[in-house]
């Protein structure tokens, strides 16, 4: 099945990175069902998974329809989660990695819930009323994994010496990538200029404090600064994403149209 | 259709006013539609029907969602349109509407009730508080009085249960497990 070229335009843009973090993340969760440690962790993993479904779906739909608003060639949901290649995925390279063990997806899951409160509390000002009536309904959702994966960052950080070296250890692995979340750029600016939603780098430092105030009772504290940036939210992602859109787009690239 | 004091044409009047029959027939229906996932509380019940329109080519019924991920919206939808149908009062056309955002406060009264005797917890209001500054320390969770037995010696299991709209508890008095349906 022949991939769909998306607008280049900056609204959609911005619309895609928020829908594709969302949509990549959900996969990453989802692939703990019937993998996680105990069957509650399991179910809350896969919960979590279909709230983060159910915001790329609308906020996917809207980028679609705001193409051909723009006069493009207007796009659904489906087309663009599955017939898309992965230079066009927008996602934050951070959601993309390996789900790791339990800790590496607890702490990511707690920086991801974190920026995504503050990123709804200001969508639910934007311009764009169906992109306000949807962040109306996630910053709940995200409040609430915030406060799960909080909760699990400091049982592990205070817990065994085995979950406090686990959780040292996810933090050394994901801290080069959370820069990328607020590397400023044209299109976060034209998306301030527009009033559709806030430059994220506008939202970092909120951010580092929400996240040192659960590091602290975890053991922990914010590293140093590191000159790496990762850059999926321009498309050129790692080596990780090519294997989570070939299990995801398989079906509908091989049987296009498919529905059961 | 032609005003006799001015000659001009009047706009095509709906079916029927809102407020009639229809409407109230309709809103009589939707109370016997149950949710598929907590069967024994109505759509109605659950506050997500915002609201339902006699207009001139179909019978409207704005819905707003619970939870952006729940899988039993689909199943709603076609639920009403089914029973409106069956009730005589289609074409229904379903409008979904996002904002404002659905909250555990639109369960009505009887809703909660209902839910209790089903052996889950109903929801208590929404803390407002909670969406002002961000609390990153988790607060210990208020404990619930068991469904079945009443006591508050109670603790929560898990912040997530089987459907998005519910979490899962243990009463140590009597031993059960319990749900809770999530004040969101």
């Amino acid at each position: 099945m022949q991939s769909i070229t998306v607008s280049a335009h900056p609204s959609v843009q911005y619309l895609l990175r928020i829908g594709d973090t969302c949509l990549i993340l959900a996969q990453r969760l989802a692939e703990w069902c019937g993998h996680a440690p105990i069957v509650e962790e399991d179910i809350a993993l896969t919960n979590m998974a279909l709230d983060l479904v159910g915001q790329a779906r609308a906020v996917l739909t809207r980028a679609g329809q705001l193409e051909g608003e723009l006069g493009g060639t207007p796009h659904d949901e489906d087309q663009l989660a599955f017939l898309r290649d992965e230079r066009d995925f927008r996602n934050c390279t951070l959601v993309e990695l390996p789900r790791g063990d339990f800790a590496v997806t607890m702490l990511r899951n707690l920086a991801v819930a974190i920026f995504l409160e503050l990123l709804w509390q200001r969508l639910e000002g934007s311009s764009d009323g169906e992109l306000a009536a949807i962040a109306g309904k996630a910053v709940k959702e995200a409040r609430y994994h915030r406060e799960h994966a909080a909760g699990w960052v400091v049982r592990l950080g205070d817990g065994t010496e085995e979950s406090a070296t686990r959780l040292k250890a996810a933090l050394e692995l994901l801290w080069p990538y959370f820069a990328e979340i607020f590397e400023a750029d044209a299109v976060d600016d034209e998306a301030d200029a527009a009033r559709l939603g806030p430059r994220w780098a506008d939202l970092q430092g909120e951010w580092r404090a929400g996240f040192a105030a659960v590091l602290a009772p975890a053991g922990l504290s914010l590293p140093a600064e590191r000159a790496f940036r990762s850059t999926g939210k321009s498309g050129r992602h790692s080596e990780h994403l090519g294997y989570v859109l070939a299990e995801m787009q398989n079906l509908q690239r091989s049987f296009p149209g498919g529905v059961w | 259709m032609i005003d006799a004091a001015f000659g001009t044409p009047l706009p095509v009047p709906p079916l029927r006013a809102a407020g009639s029959s229809r409407v109230e027939h309709a809103w009589a229906v939707l109370a016997t539609v149950l949710d598929p996932e907590v069967p024994v509380v109505s759509v109605v019940d659950l506050g997500i029907v915002r609201a339902v329109i006699d207009a001139a080519d179909a019978l409207t019924v704005v819905v707003t969602p619970t939870y952006s991920g729940c899988p039993a919206t689909e199943v709603i939808e076609a639920s009403i349109v089914a029973a409106l149908d069956d009730a005589g009062l289609g074409p229904t056309r379903i409008r979904m509407q996002r904002a404002p955002a659905w909250t555990s406060d639109w369960i009505s009264d009887s809703g909660k009730a209902k839910l209790r005797g089903y052996g889950i917890v109903p929801p208590g209001p929404v803390d407002l508080a909670k969406g002002a500054p961000l609390r990153f320390v988790p607060r210990a969770v208020a404990a619930l009085a068991c469904p079945r037995c009443e006591s508050k010696d109670t603790e929560r299991l898990a912040a997530f249960g089987a459907t998005a709209c519910k979490a899962l508890w243990r009463c140590r008095a009597c031993g059960e497990p319990f749900e809770h349906f999530k004040s969101i």
